[in-house]
């Protein structure tokens, strides 16, 4: 079934590079080596454009434009720079903005720093939680984990992500959207048989493994988890630890 | 009974129009049931006509849509003389009845008067607001009981459908209206004909046709008011449309907000449908097409086409990335065509009177007419249908009217909220898509109001990028968080906080929101700063440097004094001062206590020796 990859050749800031059609630029740079800044892209999850770092100048059919690389398909002949003037100043005011959204996050503040920009102009949005709405842990909850407990909730400057209707029924409290999250605004914790996703006001009750004893993953996650790849109910008596010990 | 055939079509027009033949010229009122009217109590004027008029009335009553003139709403028009009265009231009711219905008497205080000559005008027709217009799609909403598909039939409707399925191939169809040179009317201004071919080249097993009625600009209600009054024309033009793309299903997406639309476009579909006009093998030639009505949920960038998509997909409202066009990949990722209720209402008349008849009309790059909607500080208040070029002179002063109190202009916002603002020594330029965007402005949907001398420039900047800021779905950080900015720096400067630097940096934020944003509605959001920082940077500049507003407007840099020498002590604004500022007494000047004033207004508003001064 192995059916020839269409490659696709272009040009990124003078060198001619090749990548499969229907690739979208940002991990075809990415692949052959290019530093483009990008907060809401995630190789496990769609292409979304919300951050705007990752913008580009292209330039097709002698037409140039910016745009952003992560959700641009790649196409025979485009001509792409990736650290032009006008792609460097609307990044700095970009990042400016972030800074002012995020004010503890030390990546975004590494980032800013990377491209000569010390402070934010704006002011610090007040009790700044660090959250830049780019939506990835939305994305990972939707389409990898397929609990869908998270949605986007209202819009323009009053936009935030929350558990639909305020009600984090659905929150198998996993954890991927912490793992996810750019700025670390997401945080989980563990306490004794408890696990809280805090952001989402999610507390679990944790499953004791069956040989050891210890609280290893929520059992709503656990059931929910056996009940969609309808597997043995039994399936997860021991922890991860002890499983492998055991077989081993 | 669906109709089969063409001839079953004309068939039936026949008798309509026999029908009506027969019955003589008949004494009839017209009275306007738009929204817009109702808003000025015609719903009440309404009924007081079905309940003087009786069951069995030989005078014709017919409640029509939106005429456009509604600064003087409720509007009665008395036929077959065309009398045209404004403001009627219930009480007015028995008077018009018997004396101009009867006797063909004009009652004079109900006329409309010239505010240029001081003469009453008793037609609609020597009112200046309409000579000047050219009333091409809008014009039949005064002739049409929009419920009532027997209207549209005796005005030759469907006869362009009839044209287009039996005698034009979708191809030609698609050349005739590229040849019209049809742009789109909802802010794009794409040229018609070419969405279409491109569409109907897609590869798809089905297609669909989308017609965007999700208007959201603050004071434009053209699209509304054509939905509402003329719904029909919107369908033929929609089924033209899906003939000539190869596309059988199709979508109304209206706003919610417009509850007479949604209403009358759905009997328009129910009568379209049971008429076979609409469904399975239409009038025999094997085309088949059905509409559904999707109410919108009321957010500003719905009315984006790709983020209207979404919404009718049951997702939130948010554009998506256009890289791969609407026309291949839209609506359920099958190739979509979509324009808006304007852009539709227009396909009828391009084909049932051809493309090079259209194209007569209009400028180089913009063909036939185009729809305004004509607010803010302007004399006659309401929609208008002016062909393509046009200079912004005549329409303000021919058509509007000039300026209330004989205040001067100041400037006309185009284009919605994320258009922007054209200033005096532009008022000759000639109106289409390209010299309003090379006046920094746009076309739009058509949205156009009028500032005066009174209005502060900052201001209106401000008004602006905060309904942008509400209303920017918020999902680019430069869209998002530019507007917010713009906006706060905005603020600033209004309450005496700017700061030198602060023009620039405007500039720069505005660039950015334009250059990094995804969708339209970003890329256009800084139009309002950009375009009044262009043609009114001296405003900017008097905010800024020397703390004070030039049209009195924004409250803490201004102060209200009355002038001793001018008051004539009458007593109204400390009669009318809400927070008790004002002293005086009979015969005394009053005096503001500057420490108790909230800078309403009210004082200078009632003062009738224009005593109360602002600096």
């Amino acid at each position: 079934m192995s059916h020839k990859k269409e490659l696709i050749k272009f040009q990124i800031d003078g060198l001619t590079v090749e990548a499969e059609k229907g690739q979208m630029l940002l991990p075809a740079a990415l692949e052959y080596g290019f530093e483009i800044p990008h907060l809401c892209y995630h190789e496990a999850v769609s292409p979304y454009g919300a951050c705007r770092l990752c913008l580009v100048e292209v330039t097709k059919g002698g037409r140039t434009m910016m745009t952003t690389s992560c959700n641009y398909p790649v196409d025979a002949g485009l001509d792409v720079a990736t650290n032009t003037e006008n792609v460097q100043r609307a990044r700095q005011m970009i990042l400016e903005l972030l800074l002012a959204r995020a004010p503890h996050s030390e990546k975004i503040r590494a980032m800013a720093r990377d491209a000569g920009v010390e402070e934010t102009r704006f002011r610090v949005i007040e009790d700044a939680d660090d959250c830049i709405l780019c939506g990835l842990c939305e994305r990972v909850c939707r389409e990898v984990v397929g609990a869908n407990a998270l949605t986007f909730v209202n819009r323009g400057d009053r936009r935030e992500v929350a558990p639909p209707f305020g009600d984090p029924i659905a929150c198998i409290a996993c954890g991927a959207c912490v793992y996810v999250c750019p700025t670390d605004c997401i945080k989980m914790k563990e306490e004794g048989d408890e696990r809280t996703i805090v952001r989402w006001k999610r507390t679990l009750k944790m499953q004791p493994c069956q040989s050891c004893g210890k609280p290893f993953a929520p059992v709503f996650q656990l059931n929910w988890i056996i009940e969609r790849a309808q597997l043995p109910k039994d399936f997860y008596a021991l922890c991860p630890v002890c499983r492998k010990t055991k077989k081993g | 009974m669906p109709l089969k055939s063409p001839d079953e079509l004309e068939q039936l027009r026949t008798k309509i129009l026999e029908e009506r033949k027969a019955q003589g010229e008949k004494k009839g009122i017209v009275l306007c049931t738009g929204t817009g009217c109702r808003g000025a109590g015609a719903s009440e004027v309404f009924d007081a006509f079905k309940k003087a008029l009786g069951k069995k009335s030989a005078i014709e009553f017919k409640s029509t849509c939106c005429h456009g003139f509604c600064e003087r709403g409720p509007i009665t028009i008395v036929e077959p003389l065309g009398i045209f009265y404004q403001g009627v009231t219930p009480a007015d009711v028995p008077q018009i009845i018997a004396e101009t219905v009867t006797k063909g008497q004009v009652i004079e205080k109900l006329l409309y008067r010239d505010p240029a000559t001081g003469q009453t005008i008793p037609t609609e027709k020597a009112i200046p607001f309409y000579t000047k217009q050219n009333r091409l799609v809008f014009g039949n909403n005064r002739h049409l009981d929009p419920t009532r598909i027997e209207d549209y039939m005796a005005m030759g409707g469907y006869k362009a459908l009839v044209k287009a399925l039996f005698h034009m191939s979708p191809e030609e169809v698609i050349e005739e209206i590229k040849r019209s040179g049809l742009r789109g009317r909802g802010g794009g201004g794409f040229p018609a004909g070419r969405k279409w071919e491109s569409c109907r080249k897609a590869h798809g097993d089905i297609k669909y046709v989308i017609c965007n009625c999700d208007e959201g600009d603050p004071g434009a209600y053209m699209d509304r008011s054509l939905m509402e009054g003329n719904p029909h024309s919107v369908l033929e033009g929609m089924l033209i449309g899906a003939y000539a793309i190869g596309s059988s299903e199709g979508y109304v997406y209206v706003r919610n907000e417009y509850p007479l639309a949604v209403k009358n476009v759905g009997i328009a579909i129910e009568q379209a449908t049971k008429m076979g006009l609409l469904g399975k093998d239409i009038l025999g030639s094997g085309f088949d097409f059905s509409l559904v009505i999707n109410k919108g949920g009321g957010a500003f960038v719905a009315g984006e086409s790709s983020a209207l998509m979404a919404s009718i997909e049951g997702y939130v409202a948010e554009p998506r990335a256009k890289h791969i066009h609407m026309t291949e990949s839209g609506l359920w990722e099958r190739p979509t065509n979509l324009n808006n209720v304007e852009t539709w209402a227009n396909v009828p008349v391009i084909i049932e009177k051809g493309a090079d008849w259209y194209a007569s009309i209009g400028t180089q790059g913009s063909k036939g007419t185009k729809i305004f909607s004509l607010v803010g500080k302007i004399n006659n208040t309401g929609l208008i249908e002016v062909p393509m070029g046009m200079t912004l002179r005549e329409i303000v002063y021919d058509i509007g009217g000039g300026i209330p109190g004989g205040k001067r202009f100041k400037a006309v916002q185009t284009g919605g909220p994320s258009g922007g603002c054209i200033p005096e020594s532009l008022l000759d330029l000639p109106v289409d898509f390209d010299e309003l965007t090379k006046a920094g402005s746009m076309m739009g949907s058509g949205g156009m109001i009028v500032m005066d001398e009174s209005t502060c420039m900052v201001d209106v900047a401000k008004y602006f990028m905060h309904f942008l800021k509400d209303e920017s779905c918020g999902k680019c950080t430069s869209c998002r968080d530019g507007t917010l900015r713009m906006y706060e720096v905005l603020d600033a400067i209004t309450k005496g906080k700017g700061k030198e630097g602060d023009i620039e940096f405007l500039e720069e934020i505005g660039w950015m929101t334009a250059e990094a944003s995804l969708c339209a509605l970003g890329g256009s959001a800084a139009n309002p700063v950009l375009s009044t920082i262009r043609y009114f940077r001296d405003e900017y500049e008097a905010h800024i440097s020397a703390k004070r507003c030039p049209a009195g407007v924004c409250t803490e840099l201004i102060t209200f004094t009355i002038d001793p020498k001018a008051c004539i002590a009458c007593g109204k604004c400390r009669k009318g001062c809400p927070t008790e500022a004002i002293t005086g007494e009979k015969k005394v000047p009053h005096k503001i206590v500057q420490a108790k004033c909230i800078k309403c207004g009210t004082c200078r508003e009632v003062c009738p020796s224009d005593a109360v001064k602002v600096a």
